[in-house]
């Protein structure tokens, strides 16, 4: 085939083109690599020393905190956002006037910034349920923040499952609940954990709603109703303070491979599920 | 009698789980309640015209305008707009229509990668490098400037993603009739697929517009936090969601009260943004 000449309109847009995917690839690899490269060296043990102090700002409380953030806010959303999304694809008819209010209110809670979530988590959880900076008013914030994502891929698990799996089930007997625990969820397991992956990835790299709700405390939380800061604040502060900036490249360094693995775990185990259901 | 109570579990499970889909309704309305019962008496007090449109804040001499921040979230955003925006989308088209298989499967994933960074780090990437590098340019580092670059980067991820797949979702029929009339390949995705897909595209710059403008941490590092009307691109600003932050750690009384209140201010923008992107999906749908 004979290769046609292009006009020079035609010429400059593949050009735009191509600049702008190239721009966007140097930017992601020139963060990564910018912080990679400036973190790796300063990574010292005594960055993981039990205690933090003014001297050694280490990083191992934040990184407990962190865990038991996660773990409490993940305790209180999953089991809230994969019943939703049961209701809303299994249970729920069509045209069910309920189910256009739901879906409002999670398109709507997917949009506030998490600055807004902070504020409300102080006013509410802080202040008028006298919970104060602690640990559990942060989860309690962050759970409402990754609500809407989790509801969202649980749906979309669920949507994936084939009704064939779900007609079997009536046709066999049994009822609606037994279907949904013991033909559905188990079919849309990948999906429903590369969803509530990701949501950990969300609260992990969290600030913005946490300053107010959880508070700065450089210390392992002893109770959930201490005040906790975890990695991002953490970071936040050190960043804030510009005194040890060796120190906030590498807890930088400790953040990214976090969410980055975990967000990586999660697109990983979604892939899993989209190739095993061909067969 | 067996049969009763199978009965009985199926409806004590159908209303469990209309319980749990109706949290995210009380959610909405436990935020709406509160911070618009905390801000509406606050912006009486202050006085409407004064809160909003007052250019002075000074909550030591009880001045508490926050125009200034009204008008610094704007110009942000309306930068990162400028920025993110082109880039994004020709890196969508890109991605959509002209990158070979293998070269996509290299770029997406990126992509995604990207948007998975938390925005403290984004900060951190903008205050060590972004900062430094416009102050060598134009004198000063944290600016309006600064902070619409590194805001159009962080909405980059968003636009792609969306507009990418706006632009798939465009049948083929469109590109291949630009082609039989003698279009070539790339006058046909711009002129015909792009214009096409473009409530798409519009869906996804104003869920881009809504990440700018809600944005906190990343802002707070590079933006200079000055509470007054920015007389120029390059002169420091100070957004909402900053002047949130920055002072609810210490505010009390009147002055805690009107940080609340800009909450308030925020998220009412948030939800005129949301109902035009509705509105947009809507259209498309």
């Amino acid at each position: 085939m004979k290769k046609r000449r292009l006009d020079v309109l035609s010429i400059c847009l593949r050009w735009l083109t191509r600049g702008a995917a190239l721009l966007t690839t140097g930017l992601v690899l020139f963060i990564v690599g910018y912080i990679l490269f400036n973190g790796i060296p300063n990574l010292r043990p005594s960055l993981f020393a039990p205690k933090y102090t003014s001297d050694n700002v280490s990083m191992l409380p934040a990184l407990v905190n962190t865990l038991f953030m996660t773990a409490l806010s993940l305790l209180l959303a999953a089991p809230l956002g994969i019943f939703a999304a049961i209701y809303l694809v299994e249970y729920a008819g069509r045209g069910n006037r309920a189910v256009k209010v739901i879906r409002l209110a999670a398109e709507t809670l997917a949009g506030i910034p998490s600055i807004v979530y902070g504020l409300f988590g102080m006013i509410f959880f802080v202040a008028a349920l006298r919970w104060g900076y602690s640990l559990l008013a942060g989860a309690f914030t962050l759970a409402i923040m990754v609500l809407p994502l989790l509801m969202r891929t649980t749906e979309e698990a669920l949507c994936a499952v084939p009704d064939s799996y779900r007609e079997g089930s009536f046709g066999l007997g049994a009822g609606r609940l037994r279907t949904v625990f013991k033909i559905v969820l188990p079919a849309a397991v990948p999906g429903i954990l590369a969803g509530v992956i990701l949501a950990v990835g969300r609260i992990i790299g969290e600030t913005a709603a946490l300053v107010f709700t959880a508070g700065a405390l450089e210390k392992l939380a002893q109770s959930p109703m201490r005040s906790a800061a975890t990695l991002s604040v953490h970071m936040y502060h050190l960043s804030g303070e510009g005194l040890h900036i060796r120190q906030t490249y590498a807890t930088a360094v400790v953040l990214m491979a976090l969410v980055l693995g975990i967000n990586g775990l999660s697109s990983f185990v979604a892939n899993k599920m989209s190739k095993g259901g061909k067969h | 009698m067996q049969k009763f109570t199978r009965r009985y579990i199926e409806t004590a499970a159908r209303i469990l789980f209309f319980a749990a889909a109706c949290v995210c309704v009380l959610c909405v309305a436990l935020i709406c309640v509160y911070l618009l019962a905390s801000a509406l008496p606050t912006i009486a007090k202050i006085g409407p015209l004064a809160f909003l449109g007052g250019s002075r804040w000074h909550p030591s001499a009880g001045e508490f305008g926050i125009f200034p921040m009204m008008i610094g979230s704007l110009y942000v955003t309306a930068g990162a707009v400028a920025f993110g925006v082109p880039v994004g989308l020709l890196t969508a088209v890109y991605l959509a229509r002209f990158a070979k298989r293998r070269t996509a499967k290299v770029l997406r994933p990126l992509v995604s990668l990207m948007a998975g960074l938390p925005s403290i780090l984004y900060g951190f990437f903008g205050l060590v490098v972004l900062v430094p590098l416009l102050r060598n340019l134009f004198g000063a580092g944290k600016s309006v400037l600064t902070a619409s670059l590194l805001l159009g980067i962080m909405i980059l991820p968003t636009i792609i993603s969306v507009s990418e797949s706006a632009l798939r979702a465009v049948p083929a029929q469109h590109y291949e009739g630009a082609l039989a009339l003698g279009a070539s390949h790339e006058r046909s995705v711009f002129f015909v697929v792009l214009p096409a897909a473009r409530s798409g595209v519009m869906a996804s710059i104003v869920l881009g517009i809504g990440r700018a403008v809600g944005e906190t941490m990343a802002v707070i590092m590079v933006a200079g936090n000055q509470a007054t009307l920015p007389k120029s691109i390059v002169s420091g600003v100070r957004t909402m969601t900053a002047n949130i932050v920055l002072e609810m750690g210490y505010a009390t009384d009147l002055h805690r009260e009107a940080l609340i209140a800009t909450a308030a201010v925020l998220f009412v923008f948030i939800l005129l943004i949301n109902l035009l992107l509705s509105l947009l999906r809507g259209r498309n749908a």
